[in-house]
């Protein structure tokens, strides 16, 4: 077990503070409207969140993996939204400083510290868990590749968001996840790169999310992200350091709907008295307190071990699916709680129920990682 | 250029309570804050930084230890050294007499930082709201000042300051010459957030206490309670209105009607 | 300092033309009372360039003396011509009590000269009274966003300064003059006024935003939804009143208004007749600038919205049919 240190905790301080003092009061209206937190993903990058993994020469803040997680989960306290821009973000931030040459560091990082979105393009519309599926091709011409096909649900992507893409390809049909894919990273404005469908969700409204229509994109080599056929090492590179980014998204939201369900416990009085006062609501109250701090434990865990260069596949893959998870037990109790007002769009458990929802689906279902974490366990004790 | 900018530690006036029993203010739990006022002071300082980068920016507070949280606050947004002044003997100073300790501080710390070009304060703190700080303290110094600040820049020979300064409705543009105190009142902007590298920087700063005998040649009559020419007799809380009536008519119209016929009555309209 | 007098000061400020301030005025009501309880003169102090026009309505509502310092460096107000000049006339005459409007000028200028005479100032005050026990003047102010009133004396130091708000008082009933004019010759060195009004900036159509001095407010929150709502239906309502419009912090925010229009902590403190509060949640913030109208009015779809709770009437429902409704009838009463 670890404690936070001084600096992480002075972090923690500092994001809380603008969460409630800037992200919370447009939490609603970012919900309801649609509308992408333009403002607030410009502010988080003046503070250098937006660079906060990436290392000072490139201009970022050099910040750690608990900080990251920390960062996250204090933003999705306010609005799982911006958590989730901020955290795709840091997702690609982590990639490109792994696997980018140095020239693509130079060209990239610096722009992301400035809060130009990254986006990570994996899922296609025959490709979801299995990424064996895979159709977008890379062909080989001279000097680089040519790139068709189309990429699904694309965080971080929309007709004026995101600036750069991260791209798995196919280069080799047949070998496929065994060397026959490559990664590329991109600029948005690459001649033949197109914005599909802008979908229209059920929650994290204020995160857009759309297709990338890849129609004759050319790549020079320069672009190739990493080397030839390691698309797929990478793309597992970013599920690990994405699932340990959706567990603090999800913890944060668990503490946040927690927090409105025993506000209104303690202030809704039925039969006279505070509703918070009936033993059958407080075993609620009990569960959720319980299973957020033993989520908290399993993501700051896999986060740890994420920042001492662990290989972090099965705590990564736990924190995933038992925050999430959480996240939803959580919500649900929560609004069980508000009753009928629960139901309502004036109370934010309403928005946070929605947002939860996703949890438990992106990044890999809870059902995917417990294939992940089973293969993972059974090796351990065989 | 060389500024220091005077801020201080507040109650968040906004998540004060009325104890409905005693009357009086429930202060426990309150969160402290830096005065918002004193945040724009700092902001005015960080442009004038943003455009000329050699510009050193120390910032002051006068109050008990915990005060040190709003320097720290100060350091994570823009300032680059912070001062804190506390003592016993300070203690139940009205404005008259913090404003002589800080001329005394203002000395001091000029021995270490050097001449301040600029003063900045706060417009006025959100607890007592007076406005006299600033400038009495421009008096003891005998600088020139200008009030109700919105914004300001270096004049074209970088002699002084023009300072955009709100008036009883209109805004004037006035000159002044360093060195000077401005105060300052709400922009049209926000202040710029904190950012990580001087979040983390300022949790490791290093604050000097100007304490009870850092000012060995201060008149002692003019601080503290005792040198404080004025004196709070009583406090109490303000008559709460207890909600008056709702209109509520068939239509906007009929509501509408109704208020206006209440308004005669009352001789309001 | 000792005084050297029982009387009891107002400072009359001036605008550019000579003419008086509202508040200066005002102030005569009060301490026409006060005087009269301390046993002294009520002295009218006025500075500026052409004040006649001041120092005869000085003496109409009521002073006994007008003191006047009369010059050209005092036709735009500077912080160093002021303070050198009453500086000069406390240091000469040395009343018991001065009382000075708690505006812009008011604010700037009177701790710059306690601080050089070396007494009390109250700042801001809403309430001023004799203290029974001391004698002394007894200031009441609000403190803590308007949470807390506090009353404070200065019982050891002369003169007892205080700046009033604005609108808290009534100017008194005019009468005979019968006041004695005592011109003093006092003037101020180019070269000892240390700012200069490079410019001066007015607001698009030259209009003047008075809300400390408005006796009927029209404020606009988010409820308005924008720059158009303002234009629509605030202002035609604050029109037909002969009011003025104000705004809250939500509203500036959004850039719909200008900032001077805006009422709350950090905006303007008022205190007029009637405000009616439209599409405002009634944020502490915000009712801390407002809370001591004399009737207040609020307007908004929420019928849980705080601003109701310090209302003298609230109308639940949509402000783009109640304002235009309420216009209409104005009109209609004002046509009678």
């Amino acid at each position: 077990m670890f404690e936070f240190t001084e600096d992480q905790l002075a972090i923690q301080e500092m994001v809380r503070e603008f969460s409630e003092k800037e992200i919370r009061p447009i939490a609603q209206d970012t919900d309801k409207n649609g509308s992408f937190p333009e403002k607030t993903i410009k502010e988080l990058a003046e503070m250098g969140i937006m660079g906060l993994n990436i290392p000072e020469e490139y201009g970022g803040s050099g910040l750690d993996e608990i900080s990251k997680a920390i960062v996250i989960s204090e933003i999705s306290k306010c609005c799982v939204s911006t958590a989730e821009i901020v955290a795709v973000h840091l997702l690609t931030n982590d990639i490109i400083l792994r696997m980018g040459t140095e020239e693509q560091k130079q060209k990239w990082l610096p722009n992301a510290v400035e809060g130009k979105l990254g986006a990570f393009c994996l899922t296609e519309p025959n490709a979801g868990s299995d990424a064996g599926g895979l159709k977008t091709k890379a062909e080989k011409t001279e000097g680089g590749y040519i790139l068709n096909g189309s990429k699904l649900f694309i965080s971080n992507f929309g007709p004026e968001e995101g600036d750069h893409l991260i791209i798995i390809a196919l280069t080799d049909p047949e070998k496929k996840t065994h060397g026959g894919m490559t990664a590329f990273l991109i600029g948005r404005d690459t001649p033949g790169v197109q914005v599909g469908k802008t979908e229209d969700k059920m929650g994290l409204r204020g995160a857009v999310v759309s297709e990338v229509i890849l129609d004759n994109v050319y790549v020079p080599e320069a672009e190739v992200l990493g080397k030839p056929g390691d698309g797929f090492k990478i793309a597992m590179i970013g599920l690990d350091g994405g699932r340990i980014g959706i567990a603090a998204q999800a913890t944060g939201l668990a503490e946040a709907a927690l927090s409105e369900g025993v506000k209104y416990a303690n202030q809704r009085l039925q039969f006279g008295k505070p509703i918070s006062s009936n033993q059958g609501l407080q075993w609620y109250i009990a569960d959720m307190g319980t299973r957020i701090e033993a989520a908290k434990m399993l993501m700051l865990e896999a986060a740890d071990k994420r920042q001492k260069g662990e290989k972090v596949t099965k705590y990564a893959a736990m924190a995933k699916y038992f925050c999430s998870e959480t996240a939803g037990y959580v919500c649900d109790l929560s609004l069980q709680l508000h009753g009928g007002y629960g139901y309502m769009k004036d109370y934010p458990i309403e928005r946070m129920y929605r947002d939860a929802r996703i949890m438990r689906i992106y990044e890999g279902t809870s059902e995917i990682q417990k294939i992940v974490i089973s293969r993972e366990v059974i090796k351990e004790y065989t | 250029m060389n500024i220091l900018v005077c801020v201080k530690q507040v109650p968040d006036t906004t998540e004060i309570k009325i104890d409905p029993v005693k009357h009086t203010l429930v202060r426990a739990g309150v969160p402290s804050i830096l005065n918002p006022f004193d945040g724009f002071a700092l902001e005015a300082a960080a442009r004038l930084k943003d455009k000329d980068p050699g510009t050193k920016i120390v910032v002051v507070t006068m109050g008990p230890p915990q005060a040190t949280a709003v320097l720290k606050e100060a350091l994570s947004i823009a300032a680059d050294k912070a001062y804190l002044v506390s003592g016993r003997t300070f203690g139940g100073s009205d404005t008259l007499a913090t404003s002589y300790i800080l001329s005394q501080a203002v000395r001091k710390m000029e021995e270490t930082e050097g001449k301040f070009d600029a003063i900045f304060c706060g417009k006025q703190a959100i607890d007592g709201d007076t406005a006299q700080v600033g400038p009495e303290l421009a008096e003891h110094l005998g600088l020139p000042q200008v009030t109700y600040g919105l914004t300001c820049e270096k004049n074209a020979d970088g002699s002084g300051l023009e300072v955009v300064q709100e008036g009883d409705g209109y805004n004037q543009v006035i000159g002044i010459q360093f060195p000077c105190l401005v105060t300052f009142t709400k922009p049209s902007f926000d202040p710029r957030f904190p950012t990580i590298k001087r979040k983390l920087a300022a949790n490791r700063a290093n604050i000097p206490v100007l304490g009870d005998d850092a000012f060995p040649d201060i008149d002692t009559s003019r601080i503290g309670l005792k040198g404080s020419p004025t004196h709070v007799k009583t406090t109490f809380t303000p008559e709460q209105k207890t909600g008056g009536v709702i209109i509520q008519e068939e239509s906007e119209e009929e509501s509408a009607k109704k208020l206006v016929a209440l308004l005669g009555e009352k001789k309001v309209v | 300092m000792e005084a050297k007098t029982k009387d009891l000061w107002v400072l009359i400020e001036t605008r550019e033309d000579g003419s008086p301030a509202k508040v200066g005025l005002e102030l005569l009501n009060p301490g026409r009372i006060l005087a009269d309880k301390q046993g002294g003169r009520l002295v009218a102090v006025v500075i500026g360039q052409n004040v006649q026009k001041s120092v005869e309505e000085a003496a109409k509502y009521g002073a006994d003396q007008v003191l006047v310092v009369e010059g050209s460096e005092y036709q735009q107000y500077t912080t160093d011509a002021y303070q050198l000049a009453m500086v000069y006339l406390v240091e000469k005459y040395a009343p018991t009590t001065v009382m000075i409007g708690a505006t812009n000028i008011g604010r700037d200028l009177a701790p710059r000269v306690t601080a050089k005479v070396g007494t009390g100032l109250t700042a801001d005050c809403t309430s001023v009274d004799i203290d029974e026990e001391s004698g002394n003047i007894a200031w009441t102010r609000p403190a803590f966003g308007g949470n807390l009133m506090a009353t404070i004396l200065c019982p050891d130091h002369r003169p007892q300064f205080g700046t009033v708000r604005p609108g808290v008082f009534k100017k008194p009933e005019a009468g005979e003059s019968h006041a004695d004019i005592i011109k003093e010759e006092f003037h101020v060195a180019n070269d000892q006024i240390r700012t200069r009004i490079i410019d001066v900036i007015r607001e698009a159509a030259g209009e003047i935003v008075d809300l400390e001095g408005a006796e009927i407010i029209v404020s606009g929150g988010r409820g308005v939804g924008g720059p158009e709502g303002f234009e629509t239906v605030i202002k035609p309502l604050a029109d037909v009143l002969g009011g003025v419009v104000g705004a809250s912090r939500a509203a500036v925010d959004s850039g719909w208004i200008a900032h001077s229009h805006q009422v709350g902590q950090t905006g303007k403190t008022v205190a007029p007749k009637l405000y009616i509060a439209c599409g405002i949640s009634g944020a502490i913030q915000h009712l801390a600038g407002m809370s001591g109208s004399k009737v207040i009015v609020a307007i908004n779809k929420d019928p849980d919205a705080n601003i109701f709770r310090v209302a003298d009437y609230g109308i639940v429902g949509d402000l783009f049919k109640v304002l235009p409704a309420l216009t209409e009838e104005i009109r209609k009463k004002k046509g009678e």
